[in-house]
């Protein structure tokens, strides 16, 4: 039983495709890098496995999970560091699969959350308000709610923008944490090294799929121009796809 | 002497007890929404849910008079419409929900001033318009005291969701559906909570004493919890304050209110202890760490 299972799926805009017909499946306890271009689609497939953006086309089976067993960590993520909330109560959201609307933070939990808080190396950060973090804390608090959402699939976009090598360290320490747990984790990413020495499967997208399987094989330099050819243009008049037309006359 | 002009008001007459219960309820409930409200940077948008009751409210005194019941219910009517009519198209279009709101409450209030001059008695539409807290009776109170309740409650039910869609939309979408209903049930508070304050201080002031002891708490602390309190608080002592200074002075009750409200403002942007003028101005030596 795959942990993700694309089947045609094109994800987009206001009808224009930004993945184009992707099919394909994730096994169980995968840990996928997906690299490509800017404007490949890479955030727009992570928003659509974890459902906030619903496809144009195709579907995408979650192999039996429910959108409460992902846990995402979108690219540019829409907080409001003005907001006065502590790192504590912020972490401590990760959690809300377990408490919903009205369940107490018991003791357990907030051991759960302190220990979260030191996992990702933010010990005696508890009490202070997000606002007052550096960029890279404020990473590590958001891998630290990550880590208690306690997910089946770990989405991270992009975990490691602006970010410098200590925190990436620490972080991708993490990441291979999960997968050591079974987890599924995709991840998109622009570090070529990294995704060579650390993700054992990757998906190059550029738009549409260009490749898809082991790094080591994956990840060659053809495969990359390839992707960098990749067309940007967005033709406001294009028409519409044949490509499903094609399928069914083939079938 | 001091007990006469502080304490003396309170014991000696009845309407006076009564509108100070009435505001001591309007900021239990009303003081918390506007924190919400200014922090999600929606005090504008209270101040024009505002006049988007007003035709409402304008329709309960075309039918049956100055019947509190009635424009209460009108407005009522016409706040949730516009909020929810907003709130919905701003959720299923790309439009920012400030310009969607901008446009609902401009036709209400257009609707209103038309319904008002159909009707044509102006001394009573100022009553709406400013309010008068000091002529509450026991069935107006009471209505205030209800609604508040409701407040509170409902308030505490959402409050989760509200923080956290406050802070990390995004987050909660991926975890939960309850950030929808959670922000549409906070626009009905915010509603129930003008109207309930235009008895009192009139549709044009009712979100003063929302926005302002907000504002107030913005000055004191960095703590939610602690913001709410400082802002139940600072409306209670701003109600109580007016009521002496209405009472003592010729200043109508409802302007009292907001003028001392006002002054406990200018008193926290120049000395608050959190970004305060005075505390930028003389920060004192930078820290070691």
């Amino acid at each position: 039983m795959a942990a993700l299972h694309f089947h045609n799926v094109t994800l987009g805009y206001d009808r224009h495709p930004a993945v184009h017909h992707l099919n394909g499946e994730v096994a169980p306890g995968a840990l996928v890098a997906v690299i490509g271009p800017n404007g490949a689609g890479k955030s727009t497939l992570l928003r659509g496995i974890v459902g906030i953006l619903r496809p144009l086309d195709g579907s995408i089976h979650l192999g039996g999970l429910d959108s409460r067993d992902i846990a995402y960590l979108p690219q540019s993520a829409e907080i409001d560091r003005s907001f006065p909330i502590s790192v504590f109560d912020f972490v401590g959201t990760g959690l809300w699969r377990g408490t919903g609307l009205f369940g107490g933070i018991g003791k357990a939990a907030r051991g759960k959350i302190l220990g979260a808080i030191a996992s990702v190396g933010l010990n005696g950060f508890e009490n202070r308000p997000i606002g007052t973090l550096s960029g890279g804390q404020m990473q590590r608090v958001l891998f630290a709610r990550v880590l208690l959402q306690d997910a089946r699939l770990i989405v991270l976009d992009e975990p490691f923008n602006a970010i410098d090598s200590k925190t990436t360290t620490d972080l991708l320490a993490l990441v291979k944490h999960w997968h050591g747990e079974g987890r599924t984790v995709l991840a998109a990413l622009h570090d070529m090294e990294m995704v060579r020495s650390h993700f054992t499967e990757t998906l190059v997208l550029a738009r549409g799929p260009v490749a898809w399987g082991p790094t080591a094989e994956v990840l060659t330099p053809e495969n990359l121009v390839v992707a960098m050819r990749m067309c940007e243009a967005f033709d406001d008049s294009a028409a519409a796809c044949a490509a499903d037309d094609a399928h069914s006359r083939a079938a | 002497m001091l007990h006469d002009a502080l304490i003396g008001p309170f014991t000696e007459f009845e309407f006076m007890r009564r509108a100070l219960a009435a505001v001591i309820a309007l900021s239990l409930a009303g003081a918390p929404i506007g924190v919400f409200l200014m922090l999600r940077r929606m005090s504008l948008v209270g101040d024009a849910m505002a006049h988007a009751i007003l035709p409402g409210a304008a329709v309960g005194f075309l039918l049956s008079g100055l019947n509190l019941f009635a424009m209460t219910a009108g407005g009522l009517i016409a706040g949730f419409a516009v909020a929810i009519l907003a709130g919905v198209v701003a959720r299923s279009t790309g439009l920012k929900e400030d310009a969607s709101l901008a446009t609902f409450y401009l036709a209400s209030l257009a609707l209103g001033v038309t319904i008002v001059s159909i009707k044509g008695t102006n001394i009573d539409l100022l009553h709406v318009l400013f309010g008068n807290i000091l002529a509450m009776d026991d069935q107006t109170l009471l209505v205030v005291a209800f609604n508040a309740t409701v407040t509170l409650l409902v308030l505490a039910v959402i409050y989760r969701p509200l923080v956290i869609e406050s802070v990390d939309p995004l987050f909660l979408r991926t975890v939960s559906r309850a950030g929808g209903p959670a922000h549409l049930a906070f626009l009905a508070l915010v509603v129930i909570n003008l109207v309930n304050g235009f008895q009192a201080l009139g549709t044009l002031l009712a979100v003063g004493l929302m926005i302002l002891p907000a504002g107030i708490a913005r000055f004191w602390s960095r703590d939610l919890t602690a913001m709410i309190c400082i802002a139940v608080v600072a409306a209670a002592v701003s109600g109580y304050a007016g009521l002496v200074l209405s009472f003592q002075t010729r200043v109508p009750s409802g302007p009292a209110i907001i003028l001392v409200a006002t002054m406990l403002y200018i008193v926290s942007v120049l000395f608050g202890r959190v970004g305060g003028i005075v505390r930028q101005l003389f920060p004192g030596r930078h820290l070691e760490a």
